[in-house]
């Protein structure tokens, strides 16, 4: 059994030292209170937060089918070096994560290539192929392992086949993620509309496109009693759809991610594929509504999307590039500005990354109290770092943050009590 | 027959067995029981209803419940005419009101309707003076088969109803076997329990007096009988089912199920059967199944409906 302590690190906002034994924590006390038993590991966290392992809670991992652009261990390995200790992967990979065997053979690479963690949550298909026009067997997928259900990235165009969706998922109390876009609104777009999309001459997808998807979920799952998980929220008029169902009571979570918050479509007016994301980055107006969603709780957790591509798949004018971002190396430190802009406190923070995630779809939390799992890593809020290719873990290299500077840097992560950076 | 001079059956016809009250219903039973002993003999016809005529008027196809009526139509010495869509006039185009009044020209005293329509059955009581039974309307309702069932679980529970339970597995929302058997077991003190997926169920299944269960293993914990449903095949073209074999996996009731439910728990099934589908085909062939006792039971109860419909006007209604 190997010991662990952390010295002087800030939990919420208070020195403390941490001791772990094995795979979860002793105590936690005010830093000097105690010293470390002997045979016993210490850190030194001065000027360091402990936070909880975060969740990623929608990621695209590529496995299998698509290891160029990354894998399960390099996906991994982002997310370990992120802060995240757990990832829900999306079920777009080839084949589809629509059976068991996808499912099973996607958590044995897990196993094998981080033993430790961060761990892999796959989310099963919604329908067979994400076609949209059969179920997937969602009873054998939660039998192996999957934790959520969506159709991410092809969502169910037909009311009634998400209703059915919904109510089937339902049956295996897993919560259904959608990716909120009418088709045909959101046909051949490839960037927002408005006026950065109109005086650069690509056609835009309205806000409409996601804002009546939210609409239709947000009445379904008031219908039906059942909840909906609603990813990656872009926009204003969605954000006040969904503040609006919660205040009747409906069972809606929502997601958005760090790209929403911080850029808006300006940055598309010279063509930057690696800016080009779906939903696409929005107006300042959205934005700004973003950010009060966060502040104000209508937007529950964090997520980064991540969405690794190839470079020689983004090199393409904007027309013939993929939609992605790839998000686990940065979303900490581009979220932490919430944070440092007053937006959030840090429990908040902590709260979007963590808590709120593993209420949603049923994980393991660390608490810091006694007996609860040692998954948590040591953040230095000033550190201030280059996102240079080099200091990616992802195999994707496509973000719009490459080569900014960025404040706020993971230093440290143990899993279980073992050290994974 | 001594006792049914005395009791006139009050209603011209049996749309669904909601209007009937449990004296009622147990007066049906007792009837039953009186023919079904008639069947067990080595000449299984009587004289009671010689004279009388029976249509049966299948628009739906049907094979079990169609004969069912035949044989006890004609254990009883009625004349038994058949009427199924494709030999009707319906495909000719003829609406229903036009065929039914047809029909009653020709004097029937007991109409037997089997159609896809909810409703339909009623439609043509209300518009015909002749009796109308209901073999099966839509979604809506079975009465002749709540019935049977609850003729076989009356036998099997020794006619005590209060305080067992009986879980309905399978398509309850597309079910009129389940509607009418849930609308005459509860009242009779029977907790009722469905085991299906969401997709399955009714929207508004929860305002119903039953339990819901999506775990098949749980539901069937410490229950009297298990009532399995026919999956129509066409609910996973619909959308509201993945590939057939994982509802297999989950929803088709095995020998394991059975261990958990009370020892000699009975195991019904209104056929036809999809053996692997919805009932492991061992369970369909077991002592406890009560499948073709269902059958046997279907004639008794019909013998005593068409003769309770068929001979009211006879004692004075």
């Amino acid at each position: 059994m190997t010991n662990l302590f952390i010295s002087n690190g800030l939990l919420r906002g208070k020195s403390v030292d941490i001791l772990v034994s094995g795979s979860t924590i002793v105590s936690v006390k005010p830093h000097g209170e105690t010293t470390a038993p002997e045979d016993t590991e210490v850190v030194d966290a001065s000027g360091l937060i402990v936070f909880p392992s975060f969740y990623d809670c929608h990621v695209h991992l590529r496995e299998p089918g698509y290891e160029y652009k990354e894998d399960i261990e390099s996906g991994l390995s982002a997310a370990a070096h992120g802060g995240f200790g757990g990832v829900l992967a999306m079920a777009n990979t080839n084949p589809t994560n629509d059976a068991a065997s996808v499912t099973e053979s996607m958590l044995q690479k897990a196993q094998q290539t981080w033993p430790n963690g961060p761990y892999l949550y796959p989310i099963g298909a919604a329908t067979i192929g994400l076609k949209g026009k059969e179920l997937a067997p969602m009873g054998e997928l939660a039998e192996a392992g999957c934790v959520a259900i969506s159709n991410d990235g092809m969502p169910v165009g037909g009311a009634e086949m998400f209703r059915h969706c919904m109510e089937y998922a339902a049956t295996f109390g897993l919560t259904i993620i959608d990716h909120c876009e009418d088709p045909t609104l959101a046909k051949d777009c490839h960037m927002n509309e408005g006026t950065v999309s109109e005086a650069i001459g690509v056609k835009g997808q309205p806000v409409v496109a996601e804002s009546m998807q939210v609409a239709r979920d947000i009445l379904l799952a008031e219908y039906l009693n059942l909840p909906v998980h609603l990813a990656h929220i872009s926009c204003k008029q969605s954000v006040d759809l969904i503040r609006w169902a919660k205040s009747r009571g409906v069972k809606v979570t929502a997601e958005t991610c760090p790209h929403y918050l911080i850029l808006t479509d300006e940055i598309l007016k010279g063509y930057s594929t690696a800016a080009k994301v779906n939903p696409p980055l929005r107006s300042e107006e959205d934005r700004l509504a973003m950010k009060e969603a966060v502040k104000d709780g209508t937007i529950d957790i964090f997520v980064t999307d991540h969405a690794p591509h190839a470079d020689h798949e983004k090199e393409h004018p904007i027309e013939g590039a993929p939609n992605g971002i790839s998000g686990m190396d940065s979303a900490v430190a581009l979220t932490w500005t919430q944070v440092q802009d007053g937006t959030i406190t840090e429990d908040e923070f902590i709260k979007l990354w963590a808590e709120k995630p593993a209420e949603i779809f049923k994980l393991p939390l660390n608490t810091f109290a006694e007996g609860d799992i040692a998954d948590f890593f040591l953040f230095d809020p000033n550190e201030e770092w280059k996102l240079t290719e080099d200091a990616m873990y992802s195999k994707g290299k496509n973000t719009p943050f490459l080569n900014s500077t960025l404040k706020g840097r993971v230093k440290a992560h143990w899993l279980g009590g073992t050290r994974v950076v | 027959m001594s006792q049914e001079k005395h009791f006139i059956w009050p209603h011209k016809d049996l749309l669904d067995v909601s209007q009937l009250s449990l004296e009622e219903v147990s007066h049906l039973l007792d009837t039953a029981e009186q023919f079904h002993e008639i069947n067990q003999r080595p000449v299984k016809k009587v004289p009671t209803l010689k004279g009388k005529s029976v249509v049966l008027f299948f628009a739906e196809p049907s094979t079990r419940t169609k004969t069912s009526f035949d044989v006890a139509g004609k254990r009883l010495s009625a004349d038994t005419f058949s009427l199924s869509s494709s030999s009707s006039s319906l495909t000719k185009g003829e609406s229903l009101k036009d065929t039914a009044l047809t029909l009653e020209a020709m004097n029937p005293d007991v109409i037997v309707l089997r159609h896809k329509a909810n409703g339909a059955s009623q439609f043509i009581a209300e518009r015909l003076d002749c009796a109308v039974v209901n073999a099966g309307d839509g979604c809506h309702a079975h009465p002749t088969q709540a019935i049977l069932d609850n003729f076989t679980l009356r036998r099997a529970w020794n006619n005590e109803y209060a305080g067992r339970t009986l879980l309905i597995l399978g398509d309850v929302r597309h079910s009129r076997v389940a509607r009418s058997n849930i609308n005459l077991l509860t009242r009779q003190g029977v907790k009722v329990r469905l085991c299906a997926p969401r997709t399955l169920l009714p929207h508004t299944v929860h305002n119903w007096p039953v339990e819901i269960y999506h775990d098949l293993t749980k539901a069937v914990e410490g229950v009297d009988a298990v009532m399995c449903l026919r999956l129509q095949l066409e609910r996973q073209q619909a959308g509201l089912l993945p590939e057939l074999s994982e509802y297999a996996r989950m929803f088709c009731l095995t020998g394991n199920h059975m261990e958990m439910a009370k020892e000699g728990a009975k195991i019904l099934h209104p056929g036809p059967m999809n053996r692997g589908l919805e009932i492991a085909s061992d369970l369909a062939d077991c002592n406890e199944s009560r499948v073709l006792n269902q059958v046997s039971a279907g004639v008794a109860t019909r013998m005593a409906i068409l003769y309770l419909h068929a001979t009211r006007k006879d004692k004075g209604a």
